[in-house]
């Protein structure tokens, strides 16, 4: 059952785990982007914990869909509605006692609204690379371990991916050999979640 | 306001003051025009507010051409769009235009008084198909 308590775990583990890579996001997307990934996404995720008390209190699918505005409105970059479409979309299908079948169900939502938002699809090295493959997992029967696990190696295999999305696109065949930012970004939010629910049950 | 009005939004403050610039020396006041650039911060970046509020500024029962610079500026901006009452986010449209020039040229047709799907055609006459 997920209470107050864990969820103030849950949005704090998944805030804190992007806010400590900042500069790794930001490394990652100065070889291939425009270098503001990790500021950009520092800046959003220290807002949701600024709100940490105000979203704990909410029943999770409303807490998602703050956090959500919250990135939305602070995060300055693409990365700002992608991530924001992503949680408000997931808080949009949610029940407040979600099973394993309903969040299979809401991250397939969720992954659908972040295609539209950023007109992409896997395969093209963005975070849909991770997140495609996370919402298989969760759909099929892999244990919490194993899905941060298949989070991160899909992160690593957008490092051999050339981009066609996203400002690494620019770059054609030079987006080669980097891992993408959006995919890392999104794997840490993964384990972390992973980590934090996983503790609980 | 009966003209289109135009709404610029570049990741710069400095590249959407510019392009403000240029677009008042066509058409004076005759078209409402409003511009935001930068992130919360004011480094480079855009803003979902800020662009909410630049709609505002510009507002027109014409409707509001939106021209932006690089992806997140679309992206921000089509959230923005969306997040706008319903009977304003029907008018409002984003042009696949380069910046500069396709602002000064919405702009110049929006001055003339043509409505807003002209507007944004005319200035997607400068992209390649």
């Amino acid at each position: 059952m997920l209470d107050e308590a864990r969820r103030r775990q849950l949005i704090e583990a998944v805030a804190s785990a992007v806010i400590a890579h900042a500069d790794e996001l930001t490394a990652l997307d100065q070889a291939i982007g425009d270098g503001d990934h990790g500021m950009n996404m520092k800046r959003g995720f220290e807002a949701v914990l600024a709100d940490l008390d105000g979203l704990a209190a909410k029943p999770l699918p409303e807490a998602l869909k703050a956090a959500g505005m919250q990135l939305v409105m602070k995060v300055g970059g693409a990365s700002g509605p992608l991530y924001g479409t992503l949680f408000m979309s997931l808080g949009k299908s949610l029940p407040e006692e979600p099973d394993r079948a309903a969040f299979a169900a809401a991250l397939d939502a969720a992954i659908a609204a972040v295609k539209a938002r950023g007109k992409s699809d896997a395969g093209q090295k963005t975070m849909l690379d991770v997140l495609v493959p996370v919402q298989e997992a969760v759909a099929g029967e892999a244990g919490i371990a194993d899905i941060a696990r298949r989070a991160q190696e899909a992160a690593e295999a957008t490092i051999p991916m050339r981009a066609t999305r996203g400002r690494a696109s620019f770059l054609g065949e030079r987006s080669i050999g980097h891992m993408d930012p959006g995919a890392r970004s999104s794997a840490l939010i993964v384990e972390a979640a992973a980590a934090a629910l996983g503790a609980g049950a | 306001m009966s003209n289109v009005g135009i709404v610029i939004v570049s990741h710069s403050p400095l590249v959407a003051e510019g392009t403000a610039d240029m677009v008042r020396q066509m058409v004076g006041d005759e078209v409402a025009v409003a511009y935001c650039g930068g992130n919360s911060e004011g480094g480079l970046g855009t803003s979902v507010e800020a662009i909410l509020a630049a709609i505002d500024k510009a507002w027109s029962d014409a409707g509001v051409a939106v021209l932006v610079d690089l992806g997140g500026a679309e992206t921000n901006s089509e959230m923005a769009i969306e997040m706008l009452p319903a009977e304003r986010s029907g008018k409002v449209v984003i042009c696949n235009a380069p910046i500069v020039e396709g602002a000064v040229i919405a702009a110049t047709e929006a001055s003339g008084g043509a409505p807003l799907a002209v507007v944004k055609s005319t200035a997607e006459e400068l992209s390649p198909a």
